[in-house]
């Protein structure tokens, strides 16, 4: 091998083996842990009876305009999902004799993946762990509703300047010392308001105390890392529309490696030094032509 | 021997640039539509695929495709192949009008677009953790630094040539820009490498909803694998491209180098992939036939068939090379779109496929990107090793 191949192949080794180094110096990224002020729900399947009040209230509450396209035939507000239109939905599962009542709205997640995707931090999650939107930052770019593995943020397609749209918890109404609108105006209690802590230990004792109505797991306790929107089913929560259930939260991997690679952003500036010098070494080469 | 860079000349407004102008053209009359009737109505996107081609294609393939001048940097300013410098200014130029239009397809997408200068401004509501964020940040600033990197080009033929103006301050800004340029030039080799892992790493916070046979740690590398192998391409391509097209010298012995690095970089991409499936438990999903594992098949064929086309045929000629080019290109763009598409799982119940004004308004714009490629090549000093014209 004649030198030139073998100082080309040096290099490379050299570049190569920094730039493969760098993903698994990624250390473990802390687990987070709800809030100490953490607020939460806890929506009880065997309990809700479709009335969709807390479709009505919600709508209400936060000045939502009527989805009165498809099942609404131009008369009706009737969603059918979650969208721009609406920030909580009951859903229906049904299956022959087995049926559930389905209450959907953002989870206002522990480790929220729409606030690790926001680039300018439209989407926070602040007091009281609410997940909250700044429209004033938003650009639109739809990020938050990529990575959402409940596709909770719906954006406003039909509107020249659209926004995002997503449950916010009734933030107003918690600052007012008022619980949302959704839970207060159920006439089952199939969903409920409550410091998160207490909740957790509440939708416990319920398994507990039933056992056999339910299926035996508080879905949002560990999943995804963590929700603070609680769910008790007597079906499969696949069923009901749960689709994920890792533990780990979505914006684990992600945030590990790039705080691995970018640490202290020591890897870009190590570069672009040894960039610099290895061009200030070759310079008066570089414009040869041969 | 190579001649200095030089003006190609000619006529500009051929009928066949009068076509490219009307593809343009209507891509910007749609553009205007798209801005008045809103996202909903001009394309194909929705709730469950809020991103589409304008992002895996236009920015994520396009930018990739733009990635010429990164490559060929590396071989003429890191590995010190001087000899290959004739080919810079024409790459230089192909990724600062691609990643130009990647920006341009950006500002399209977005819902509210006037915010867009926020993101290099307030930097106080900056989240570092946000990928998207770095590649926004990382792109503005590339575009930027390859436009510097192109004005030599344009301030050698207005210190000639030029109103007096632009002879003036070419005259004075030249010879600083030169000293500079290794600074310069540095930036432009960082940057790409940065906002290219971290197109890699963006669709990792899709998390659950990417397929695994796509989703993994290792996402930033293959991506950053996957534009060099496809700026190699490029290069290839465009050699071969302006040999045919504008009587060039197309320098086959360079571009048997740059298809062999293309070539081995693919069989390193797959040995990445495969193994890190291995590791992870999830090269079983290959097994079954569904649009998963065929797309994953056609991808690694694909990324292994350059090697294999190059070893089965060891006497290249413009023809092989421009075909083993075609190849390698291809496979990185669908890789990329995959990533971004394809291997995408929002649920159940959604789909997507782009309007056909969505699909006019990305043709459009490469449209737009040809027509002032063809502009600039025939009136400055871009391409090297020709016979002015006639």
């Amino acid at each position: 091998m004649n030198t030139d191949r073998r100082a080309f192949f040096k290099k490379f080794a050299a570049a190569a083996a920094t730039l493969t180094v760098l993903p698994t110096a990624a250390e473990a990224r802390e687990k987070k842990t709800a809030r100490s002020d953490a607020v939460g729900m806890l929506y009880d399947t065997t309990k809700c009876i479709g009335c969709k009040a807390c479709v009505v209230a919600c709508k209400e509450a936060n000045n939502m305009p009527a989805d009165t396209d498809g099942y609404g035939h131009g008369l009706y507000d009737s969603p059918d999902s979650l969208n721009q239109y609406t920030k909580n939905i009951i859903q229906l599962y049904k299956d022959g004799d087995e049926q559930s009542y389905a209450k959907k709205q953002c989870m206002h997640c522990i480790d929220p993946a729409c606030v690790g995707a926001c680039m300018l931090g439209a989407l926070q999650k602040g007091k009281f762990g609410v997940v909250s939107y700044d429209v004033s930052k938003c650009v639109g770019c739809r990020y938050c509703e990529t990575v959402c593995p409940f596709n909770v943020p719906k954006f406003e397609w039909a509107k020249a300047a659209p926004k995002i749209v997503k449950c916010e918890f009734c933030k107003e109404r918690l600052a007012e010392g008022k619980e949302p609108a959704c839970t207060a105006v159920c006439p089952r209690k199939a969903v409920i308001f409550g410091k998160y802590t207490d909740l957790l230990d509440e939708a416990h004792k319920r398994l507990q105390k039933n056992p056999g109505k339910y299926v035996n797991k508080v879905y949002g306790e560990k999943e995804l890392g963590g929700t603070q929107v609680l769910y008790l089913s007597h079906i499969d929560f696949e069923k009901i529309g749960f689709r994920f259930k890792q533990d780990e939260s979505v914006p684990h991997l992600q945030q590990s490696v790039t705080h691995g690679v970018y640490k202290g952003f020591i890897g870009p500036v190590a570069l672009y030094g040894l960039l610099g010098a290895v061009m200030f070494r070759n310079r008066g080469n570089s414009e040869k032509e041969s | 021997m190579q001649t200095h860079a030089q003006p190609i000349g000619g006529p500009l407004f051929t009928r066949a640039y009068f076509v490219l102008l009307s593809i343009a053209a209507i891509g910007v009359a749609l553009i205007l539509w798209r801005f008045a009737v809103g996202l909903g109505a001009s394309t194909g996107l929705s709730d469950g695929y809020p991103l589409g081609i304008w992002i895996a294609l236009d920015v994520v393939t396009g930018t990739a495709l733009a990635c010429g001048g990164y490559a060929v940097a590396l071989i003429v300013y890191i590995f010190n192949k001087g000899n290959y410098h004739p080919l810079i200014r024409p790459a230089i130029l192909t990724s600062a009008l691609g990643y130009t239009i990647a920006g341009a397809s950006v500002a399209v997408d977005l819902g509210r677009p006037w915010n867009m200068w926020k993101i290099p401004t307030y930097f106080w509501n900056w989240n570092l953790n946000s990928s998207l964020l770095e590649v926004a940040l990382c792109i503005m600033a590339y575009v930027f630094v390859l436009w510097i990197e192109l004005s030599p080009a344009f301030m050698e033929k207005w210190s000639v040539d030029g109103p007096p103006v632009l002879q003036k301050w070419s005259k004075r800004l030249l010879p600083i820009l030169n000293k500079m340029l290794i600074w310069i030039i540095a930036l432009g080799m960082l940057l790409p490498t940065m906002h290219q892992s971290s197109l890699g790493s963006l669709m990792m916070l899709a998390g659950p909803k990417l397929h695994p046979l796509w989703l993994t740690g290792w996402l930033p590398l293959l991506f950053l694998m996957s534009c060099l192998a496809m700026g190699y391409a490029i290069v290839v391509f465009e050699s071969v491209f302006s040999a045919k097209a504008f009587g060039r010298d197309p320098e086959v012995p360079m571009l048997i180098n740059l298809q062999k690095i293309a070539a081995w970089g693919g069989l390193v991409f797959v040995i990445v992939r495969v193994a890190d499936l291995a590791y992870s438990g999830n090269l079983h999903y290959a097994k079954t036939l569904d649009l998963y594992g065929t797309m994953f098949w056609i991808e690694s064929v694909l990324w292994l068939l350059p090697l294999a086309m190059m070893l089965a045929f060891p006497r290249p000629n413009l023809g092989s090379l421009f075909r083993g080019a075609m190849v390698v290109a291809l496979a990185g763009a669908l890789y990329r779109f995959d990533t971004y598409l394809v291997a995408f799982q929002p649920g159940p119940g959604w789909h997507y496929f782009p309007s056909v004004p969505e699909m006019f308004i990305t043709i459009g714009l490469v449209a737009i990107e040809l027509a002032i490629y063809v502009a600039v090549v025939k009136r400055f000093p871009i391409i090297a090793g020709m016979t002015p014209a006639h």
